[in-house]
């Protein structure tokens, strides 16, 4: 079934000064699959999901995205491979100064040049009934809730229709109740998009809730992979901690 | 360098006193090189991240230079700033361009006036204003207003993940967000220059009236009258400099602000200050020019 790597990263190593975050990280991410990267703070999670869009670039080992290596994409093609990709910040990364249909239209408008104000205006009211927030077109990031912010900021990301989404810790800061809903909303972009997602996370209830499968960094490695339930049966000492 | 010469000393002093102990001494200046050397590479360092910061500004002009003549300008986005930096900044400018004139006659007045020249009032006032005094100020106040909005506006987009959520979605954040402020401001600091000394000339009319009496036209004609090509000409050239030096610096500095929330207030702060200073620079090299001429 979910044979085709459509992400592929091979022994990627990653330091800041002398620290070394990311050593020979090797993971493949398949089409129409959930991947969850489980880790600790400090694992190097957010810097592995950065190295795979070209915000940060990588001290050795390749990243083949779509075919592509990432690596040795000049600035014009790595921005169309980032046209195929969504990334859902931690913060959200909401532009403050534009309303919520202005942030929505933002990407729109770079990506799919050729659509008339009326298909932007009918995408923009799809993705935002979507995410449950018809009615906040008007309003500016500052007057929405955290949970409201990260819906927009689904929806902005899903709005230009990605082939791969990496969120990166989708439920931090939220609520049980608003995380649980925010993976209910992974999982229904997985299957009305038909995207392939990397999810970071070091929350097991979205691990949970989105995973076909797990990988969890540890010292800068790959620690374990396995689905979910291999997770929760492990006797691991480390794994344990995290499952309890 | 120091140690060989220390124990070219110590060699020397060997052979004038043979009885002389040197470890005590190799001791000392083995102290005092570890001293030197520590002090050495401090300054050296601190000499290296100065020249990385003067280079990474120089890379930083160049590439917004290629990407203002590159395809896709924001046009939308470039008439937003030049709101935000030309009609919002009018208000602040309008008060300051009028007191500058008045309070520049108000205190000339009683010179003049000493010497039989109150006539001459007018057109000191306004080749003062239009050739230092009002391009300087103005510039200044833009480098407050402007300079720290655009190091805060920029370093908050930088810590809260706005600029990279830019790149991620495709749109150049140069070209973007520095290209279209770089260029309301180059553009808009002019126009503020001209509308501060035009309005400073109406200041210095209304102080030439509080002691005096002298008709708007009048003064106005004694004050332009006054006024050559060369006061004119050289004066609004620097205030190009100075709106894209403030607007360069402003945008610097917040691009490449630190991820945390300090490192905002520490970018809008360095960009005032720098702005402010590159703004006497140039118009001390402005002034040296127009010497020449």
């Amino acid at each position: 079934m979910k044979t085709i790597p459509i992400l592929e990263i091979n022994n990627l190593s990653k330091g800041f000064d002398e620290l070394e975050v990311l050593k020979n990280v090797s993971l493949q991410l398949f089409n129409g699959e959930n991947l969850v990267v489980l880790g600790k703070s400090g694992s190097g999670k957010s810097v592995l999901i950065k190295c795979i869009v070209g915000l940060l670039i990588p001290d050795g080992g390749t990243i083949n995205v779509l075919g592509e290596d990432v690596g040795s994409l000049k600035s014009d093609a790595l921005g169309e491979l980032r046209k195929k990709i969504g990334f859902l910040f931690q913060s959200g990364a909401l532009y403050d100064s534009m309303t919520v249909k202005q942030n929505l239209e933002f990407p729109l408008r770079r990506i799919k040049k050729n659509l008339t104000q009326k298909e932007i205006d009918k995408k923009i009211e799809e993705v935002l009934e979507h995410v449950g927030l018809s009615d906040v077109l008007n309003k500016i990031p500052s007057q929405l809730s955290g949970g409201m912010r990260k819906r927009i900021s689904l929806a902005r990301t899903i709005v230009v229709d990605p082939q791969i989404m990496l969120y990166d810790e989708p439920t931090t800061g939220l609520d049980p109740v608003t995380s649980d809903e925010i993976s209910l909303l992974i999982n229904n972009v997985q299957k009305k998009y038909k995207t392939s997602s990397l999810i970071i996370t070091h929350d097991i209830e979205c691990a949970r809730a989105t995973a076909n499968r797990v990988i969890m960094l540890h010292d800068g490695g790959v620690y374990m992979e396995g689905n979910i339930e291999e997770f929760e049966k492990s006797t691991d000492v480390l794994i344990k901690s995290f499952f309890k | 360098m120091a140690s060989v010469l220390i124990c070219n000393q110590i060699f020397i002093m060997k052979r004038i006193i043979p009885d002389i102990k040197v470890i005590p001494i190799i001791r000392h200046v083995k102290r005092h090189t570890i001293e030197l050397s520590e002090k050495t590479l401090e300054k050296t360092q601190g000499v290296k991240k100065f020249l990385a910061e003067v280079a990474n500004f120089f890379l930083f002009i160049s590439c917004t230079i290629k990407e203002t003549f590159s395809r896709d300008f924001e046009f939308k986005e470039f008439l937003r700033q030049c709101f935000q930096i030309g009609y919002k900044s009018l208000p602040l400018i309008s008060i300051t361009g009028i007191i500058i004139g008045l309070v520049l006659t108000i205190q000339s007045r009683p010179a003049l006036l000493s010497f039989g020249a109150v006539s001459m009032l007018p057109g000191m006032v306004a080749i003062s204003l239009i050739r230092e005094m009002g391009p300087v100020i103005t510039a200044l106040i833009c480098a407050g207003k402007i300079g720290s909005g655009m190091g805060a506006e920029l370093g908050s987009m930088k810590v809260t993940e706005q600029i990279d959520a830019m790149e991620v979605s495709s749109t150049n954040p140069v070209r973007f967000l520095i290209v279209t402020r770089v260029l309301a401001a180059t553009l808009m600091i002019p126009i503020l220059v001209l509308y501060a000394d035009v309005l400073g000339i109406f200041g210095s009319w209304i102080g030439a009236n509080i002691k005096g009496e002298v008709t708007f036209a009048l003064f106005f004609s004694q004050a332009f009258g006054q006024v050559q090509y060369i006061d004119f000409l050289p004066a609004v050239v620097k205030t190009f400099f100075f709106g894209a030096v403030i607007g360069l610096v402003g945008c610097y500095k917040g691009y490449t602000a630190g991820r945390g929330t300090e490192s905002v207030g520490v970018a809008a702060n360095s960009a005032v200050v720098l702005a402010s200073l590159l703004v006497i620079i140039i118009d001390l090299i402005a002034a040296q020019i127009t010497d020449m001429i």
